[in-house]
C-alpha cells in the first residue's frame, strides 16, 4: 500500500511542471496563438531559475527569474507572430531551437554546480494521515499552486468578463476587434502569461526536481506540455488530468522495471508516449467536440482590417 | 513593381557583406598551435609541440564521464608543459559525424587522438586506415588496428567496493541501481555491486531500472525515486549526473557518487564515490607516442594502477565495513584480488563461473546476464 | 514611428532578398558574439562560411551531411504547403533506417549474394516503405480520429527511438559485438555506391538533386501538386472545387514520410554502414528549419540544406580550431530562422516612417 502512495506522490511531482507549462500554453491557445516554442522557453526558464537560485539561495527568486526569462522570450515571439504576422508554427520552432542553444550556451558555467540545501515541505496535520498523507500532502508548494492555478484559470476563463474577452478573441478576433477590443495587446498579454508559466515550469525542473542544470534538461517535456492542451480539449481542469496521467505512466514504467517485469525496458519507456497518442485519438474522435472546444482562430494570424 | 529603392540596396548590401566576409576568411593564416611559436633569434628553435586531441561524447562540464576524461587531458598538459599541445571537441554525436571530426583532427596535425565513447569505434577505425602515422586510442571498445589500440577501466572494482559498504548499511536488504544501457560494462558493474554486497550479506537483492540514456537528470531522478519507492535504500548508478545522489538525499536514503567525487552534492546521503582517474593512462599514452614505444595493445587498468577507486568513504560507515574495503583495496593494488571469482550463478540458476575459477578478460567482455540476487530479465538475454 | 503597410502584391525581389538579409544579419550578430567571446570575428565566421568548403573533401562532407536534410525537407515542403504539420519526420527517418537497414542486415547475416544494382534500390525502397508506414499512423490518427497531427507525429518520434534501441540492444544485435548496441556492419554489396572516390559521398546526393527537380515539377507543374497547395492556402475554396482534403492529407504525409524514410535508409547504408542507436543526429528536426529557410520551395530546400550543413560542420571546426563552445551552432540556427521569419514580412508589407497618425475609427 505504501508503494502505491509513493507512486501517487511521485506522479504528482512528475506532473507538476507539465501542469504549469500546459496551463500556460492553454492561455496562449485560448487567445488563438499556438506557441511551439514551449521547449525553448522552459529551457531558458530553467537556466534563469538555476542561476538565480545559485546566486540568491532562494527558490522563489528562482521562480520569478524563470518567469521573467520566459516572458522575455515570449515577448519576442509575440511581436513576430502578432504584429509581423509570421507563421506561428515556424516561429515557435525557431524559438524552441534558439532557446535550446541559448540556454546551453549561457549555462555552461553552471554545469556541475550545486544549489544550497532546501528544506522539504509538508502540509501540517494532513501529511500524517496514513496513505493519503504521503500520497498527497508531501509535495513542494508549487505542486499545490499548480492545482489551484488550474482551478483559478477555469474560473477566470469561464466565469469572468476578461476571460470571456480572451476566449472571444480566440474564437473570432475580427468580431472582437470590431467591438473595440485591443485584440493584439490582449493576445500579447496571453502570450506573456504563457511564457511566464512555461518559464516557471522550467525553473521548477532545474531548482526543485533535478535539481541541477545541464543542457537539454527539459528533455522534451515542453513538447509533452503542448500535447496536453488538445488532449484536455482546452479545459484547464483536464490539463491536470493529462499531466498526471503522463507523469503517472512514466513513474509506473520505472516501477515495473524495478519490480522485474519481463518486458524489455525500451517498450516500457514507450508507454507514456503511446498512452498520450491513444488518449488523444479517443478524445479527438468526435469532430464536433473538437470544434466546440478548440479556439477557432488558433494558429491564424490576425490583421486589423482598418 | 520592382524599382531601385531601399529593397534593392538592402539586397546588394547583403550580398556584398557575405562576399566580403568570405573573402576575408581566405586570407587568414593557418591556426596557431597553443604553445608559443619558435623564437626567430634563438640558436636552435624548440621543436613544435606534439599535438594530442580528445573527442568527447558529452559536455566537458557534465561532472561525470566526460569531465573525468578532460581532467586526464589537463593532467597531460600539466605534465608535459610546452612540449604538448592539446585540443578537444565535445558533444560529438556517435554516428556518421564522428568520422568527420576525427579525420579533421588528424588533418590538423594531431599525432595521437583519443575517442572516449564506444560509439566512436567504427568511425575511428575508418580514419585510422587513412592516417598510418597517427596513433588512435579508443576507450571501451574492442576493435584494433596497427595504429589503433584500446583502453578501458575496471569500474567493476569500484562497484564491488561500494557493494561491500551497501551490503553493510542497508536496512531493507534491497539495493537499487539506475542503469543507462544494458551493455556489458554496465552489467559487470551491477553484478560486481551485488557480489560485493552479498559477500557481507548473501540475502541482498538488487533492483535495476534502465533509463536508456547516459544523461538525463530528471529521468535519473525519477528512476531513483521509483527504486526508493520500491524499497531500495542504497543506490548506485551508471549514469552521469548527480541526480540520483541528490534524490537519495531528498528522501533521507543513501547513495554513491559516480565518475567523480560527488560528496559535496549530498552531505548526508553520500557513502562514497566510485571514480575513474585517466591521468596516469593518458600520460603514459602520450609518452609512448612521443618516444616511439607505442604499440597496439589493450590496456585495462583498475585500482592497482590508480585508475579506479572508491573515495571519500563517509565517516558514518561502520568500521568493520571500512576495514574490509581497505583490505580488498590492498589486495587489488597487489594484484591478488579478482572480483569475478567463482562460484558465480546467474539469476536463472545457470552457473557462469565454477568454484574458485577466476574470470578472464574474455568472460568479462561477454557478460550478458544478471547474477543471482538481481531482479529482472535483461532485454538482451539470449 | 515605424508602420507596416500592406503591399498591393507580394514583392518578388524581397522573396529572394529576404533570406540573404536574414543570413547577413545572422552573420553580423554572430560576429559580435565571437568578439564578445574574445575570438576574432572574421575567423569565426570563416569557420562557418568558408572552411567547410575549403577542400574537395570538405565539399563532399557538406554534400553528405546535406543529403538527408534536403530529402526530408523536400517531403516536408509538400506537407507544410498542404497545411499538414508533420513534426515527426525524425521518427519517419528512424523507421526508414530500421526497415532499410533491416534489409541490409538480413542480406549480411544470411549471406545472400546479390549484386549492388539490385540491393541498393531494394534497400532504398524498403526505407521509403518504412517511413511511409510510420507516417500513415499519423495520417490515420488525423483522418479517423481527428487527432492533431503535430502531436501524434511528435509522440511517434519517441516511440521510434525506443524501437530502434530495442532492436539494436536485442534481436538485431551483432552476436560477436560483445553485447554492444550495434548490428553487424553491412556487406559491401549492401552499401550505397560511392559518388566521389576517396570520399564518403554516395549516390544519395545525386538522387537528392534529381528529386529536387521532381518535386519542383510536382509542386508547380502538376495537378495534384496544385490541389495540395490550394488545400493548404484556402481550404474552403479547395472544398468547393472538389479537392479531397482526405487525399491531400494522406498524400502529404505519405510523401513526407517516404522521403524521410529514404533519407534514413541512405544514412544507415551509406556513411554509417550499420544500425546503431545514433543513426540520426536530429535530421528530422533540422529539416524543418531547412524547409522554412528554403521557403518551402524545392530549390530553396537544396540551398538551405547546404547552408545548414555548413553551420553544423562549421560548429565542429570552430570547436576544434578556435575553442568556441558547441552550443553556438544551435543559437545560430535558431537566430537564422527567427530573422528569416522577421524578414519575410517584408515580402508582404513594406516599412514606412510615419508621424503620429490619426487612424479613422474602426467600422463595425
Amino acid at each position: 500500500m505504501n508503494e502505491v502512495a509513493l507512486l501517487v506522490a511521485a506522479t504528482i511531482a512528475s506532473g507538476t511542471p507539465l501542469v504549469l507549462a500546459g496551463l500556460g500554453l492553454l492561455v496562449n491557445e485560448k487567445a488563438g496563438v499556438l506557441n511551439l516554442g514551449a521547449e525553448g522557453i522552459m529551457l531558458v526558464g530553467a537556466i534563469a531559475g538555476f542561476a538565480a537560485a545559485f546566486h540568491s539561495g532562494s527558490e522563489w527568486v528562482a521562480f520569478a527569474a524563470g518567469a521573467a526569462a520566459g516572458m522575455v522570450l515570449a515577448a519576442g515571439f509575440g511581436v513576430l507572430v502578432i504584429w509581423l504576422g509570421t507563421n506561428q508554427y515556424a516561429s515557435g520552432l525557431a524559438l524552441s531551437l534558439f532557446g535550446a542553444g541559448f540556454s546551453a550556451f549561457v549555462g555552461v558555467q553552471y554545469v556541475g554546480r550545486k544549489l544550497a540545501e532546501r528544506s522539504t515541505f509538508e502540509v501540517p496535520v494532513l501529511a500524517d494521515i496514513p496513505f493519503l498523507g504521503p500520497a498527497l500532502f508531501k509535495q513542494h508548494p508549487l505542486a499545490y499552486a499548480a492545482v489551484l492555478l488550474a482551478l483559478a484559470l477555469a474560473w477566470f476563463l469561464y466565469r469572468s468578463r476578461t476571460g470571456l474577452v480572451l476566449r472571444a478573441i480566440g474564437e473570432s478576433p475580427d468580431s472582437a476587434h470590431s467591438l473595440g477590443y485591443a485584440v493584439r495587446w490582449i493576445r500579447l498579454a496571453a502570450v506573456l502569461a504563457g511564457g511566464a508559466l512555461c518559464g516557471v515550469a522550467g525553473a521548477f525542473l532545474s531548482v526543485v526536481y533535478a535539481p541541477l542544470w545541464v543542457e537539454g534538461l527539459v528533455a522534451g517535456r515542453g513538447w509533452i506540455a503542448l500535447a496536453l492542451t488538445p488532449f484536455a480539449t482546452w479545459r484547464p481542469a483536464r490539463v491536470l488530468l493529462g499531466a498526471y496521467l503522463f507523469g503517472g505512466v512514466t513513474m509506473l514504467q520505472f516501477h515495473l522495471q524495478g519490480a522485474g517485469v519481463q518486458i524489455p525496458s525500451q517498450f516500457l519507456s514507450m508507454l507514456p508516449y503511446v498512452a498520450t497518442i491513444v488518449v488523444l485519438a479517443l478524445i479527438s474522435r468526435n469532430p464536433a467536440w473538437i470544434r466546440i472546444n478548440m479556439p477557432a482562430s488558433l494558429g491564424k494570424p490576425f490583421h486589423p482590417s482598418a | 513593381m520592382f524599382s531601385p529603392t531601399k529593397r534593392s540596396w538592402l539586397k546588394a548590401a547583403a550580398l556584398a557583406a557575405v562576399t566580403v566576409l568570405a573573402a576575408c576568411g581566405k586570407e587568414e593564416p593557418p591556426p596557431a598551435p597553443k604553445a608559443p611559436a619558435p623564437e626567430a633569434k634563438a640558436p636552435a628553435p624548440p621543436p613544435a609541440p606534439f599535438k594530442a586531441a580528445w573527442v568527447y561524447v558529452g559536455p566537458v562540464g557534465d561532472a561525470g564521464w566526460t569531465f573525468a576524461h578532460d581532467q586526464g587531458r589537463k593532467a597531460v598538459e600539466a605534465e608535459f608543459g610546452a612540449k604538448v599541445a592539446t585540443t578537444f571537441v565535445e558533444k560529438v554525436p556517435e554516428g556518421a559525424d564522428a568520422e568527420r571530426v576525427i579525420r579533421d583532427l588528424a588533418v590538423q596535425g594531431n599525432k595521437i587522438i583519443f575517442a572516449t565513447s564506444f560509439g566512436f569505434m567504427e568511425p575511428m577505425l575508418k580514419v585510422a586506415a587513412e592516417f598510418p602515422d597517427v596513433k588512435f586510442e579508443h576507450a571501451t571498445g574492442y576493435k584494433t588496428a596497427p595504429n589503433m589500440r584500446i583502453y578501458d577501466s575496471k569500474f567493476y572494482e569500484d562497484t564491488y567496493l561500494a557493494g561491500i559498504i551497501a551490503g553493510t548499511v542497508t536496512k531493507t536488504g534491497t539495493l537499487g541501481f539506475v542503469g543507462s544501457f544494458p551493455i556489458p560494462e554496465v552489467l559487470r558493474n551491477i553484478n560486481a555491486f551485488t557480489l560485493g554486497a552479498q559477500s557481507v550479506n548473501p540475502k541482498i537483492r538488487t533492483r535495476v531500472v534502465w533509463v536508456n540514456t547516459w544523461f538525463d537528470p530528471p529521468k535519473e531522478s525519477e528512476a531513483a525515486q521509483s527504486l526508493l519507492n520500491g524499497g531500495a535504500d542504497v543506490l548506485l548508478q551508471n549514469t552521469d549526473s548527480t541526480a540520483v545522489l541528490q534524490t537519495a538525499e531528498k528522501n533521507g536514503k543513501l547513495a554513491f557518487g559516480w565518475d567523480s567525487d560527488m560528496s559535496a552534492f549530498a552531505p548526508n546521503a553520500h557513502l562514497g564515490s566510485a571514480i575513474v582517474d585517466w591521468s596516469n593512462y593518458y600520460k603514459k599514452a602520450v609518452r609512448d607516442a612521443m618516444e616511439g614505444t607505442w604499440k597496439t595493445e589493450r590496456t585495462v587498468w583498475g585500482v592497482k594502477e590508480g585508475q579506479n577507486d572508491l573515495v571519500k568513504i563517509a565517516a558514518s560507515v561502520p568500521e568493520d565495513a571500512k576495514k574490509k574495503v581497505a583490505g580488498i583495496q590492498e589486495a587489488m593494488k597487489a594484484g591478488t584480488f579478482e572480483v569475478f571469482t567463482g562460484p558465480v550463478v546467474d539469476n536463472t540458476g545457470k552457473e557462469r563461473l565454477a568454484k574458485d575459477a577466476k574470470a578472464d578478460q574474455d568472460w568479462k567482455d561477454k557478460v550478458d546476464f544478471y547474477v543471482r540476487g538481481v531482479e529482472g530479465k535483461l532485454p538482451t538475454a539470449k | 514611428m515605424l508602420r507596416l503597410e500592406a503591399r498591393p502584391q507580394p514583392s518578388a525581389a524581397m522573396s529572394i532578398a529576404s533570406p540573404l538579409i536574414a543570413l547577413a544579419l545572422t552573420a553580423v550578430i554572430a560576429g559580435c558574439l565571437f568578439a564578445v567571446l574574445g575570438k576574432d570575428p572574421v575567423r569565426g565566421l570563416g569557420m562557418f562560411f568558408y572552411e567547410p568548403l575549403n577542400t574537395v573533401r570538405g565539399v563532399t562532407e557538406v554534400a553528405l551531411k546535406a543529403t538527408p536534410l534536403i530529402l526530408c525537407a523536400l517531403g516536408l515542403a509538400v506537407c507544410y504547403r498542404a497545411n499538414v504539420w508533420n513534426i515527426g519526420a525524425e521518427g519517419q527517418f528512424l523507421l526508414g533506417a530500421i526497415v532499410g537497414g533491416g534489409v541490409a542486415l538480413y542480406v549480411t547475416t544470411h549471406g545472400i549474394a546479390a549484386p549492388r544494382w539490385v540491393l541498393t534500390p531494394v534497400i532504398l525502397l524498403a526505407g521509403i516503405a518504412g517511413g511511409m508506414a510510420w507516417a500513415s499512423i499519423t495520417a490515420l490518427a488525423r483522418d479517423r480520429f481527428n487527432a492533431n497531427e503535430i502531436l501524434v507525429s511528435l509522440m511517434l518520434v519517441y516511440v521510434a527511438q525506443q524501437l530502434l534501441n530495442y532492436l539494436v540492444f536485442g534481436p538485431w544485435q551483432d552476436p560477436q559485438g560483445f553485447n554492444f548496441p550495434q548490428t553487424k556492419t553491412f556487406v559491401t554489396e549492401a552499401l550505397l555506391p560511392s559518388l566521389v572516390p576517396q570520399s564518403r559521398l554516395h549516390i544519395g546526393f545525386a538522387i537528392a538533386l534529381g528529386l529536387v527537380a521532381v518535386f519542383w515539377a510536382f509542386m508547380f507543374r502538376s495537378w495534384r501538386g496544385f490541389q495540395l497547395q490550394v488545400g493548404g492556402l484556402a481550404p474552403d475554396a479547395a472544398r468547393y472545387a472538389g479537392f479531397s482534403a482526405r487525399t491531400a492529407l494522406w498524400t502529404a504525409l505519405l510523401v513526407s514520410g517516404g522521403m524521410a524514410g529514404l533519407a534514413g535508409a541512405m544514412e544507415a547504408a551509406g556513411p554509417l554502414r550499420q544500425l546503431t542507436p545514433h543513426v540520426s543526429t536530429g535530421y528530422g528536426f533540422t529539416a524543418i528549419i531547412v524547409c522554412f529557410v528554403g521557403r518551402l520551395h524545392p530549390v530553396g530546400c537544396l540551398f538551405a540544406g547546404v547552408l545548414l550543413s555548413m553551420f553544423v560542420i562549421g560548429g565542429e571546426l570552430s570547436q576544434s580550431r578556435l575553442g568556441l563552445p558547441n552550443a553556438l551552432t544551435g543559437v545560430f540556427q535558431g537566430l537564422l530562422l527567427f530573422l528569416l521569419l522577421a524578414c519575410d514580412t517584408l515580402i508582404n508589407y513594406r516599412v514606412r516612417w510615419r508621424g503620429a497618425h490619426h487612424r479613422p475609427a474602426a467600422a463595425s
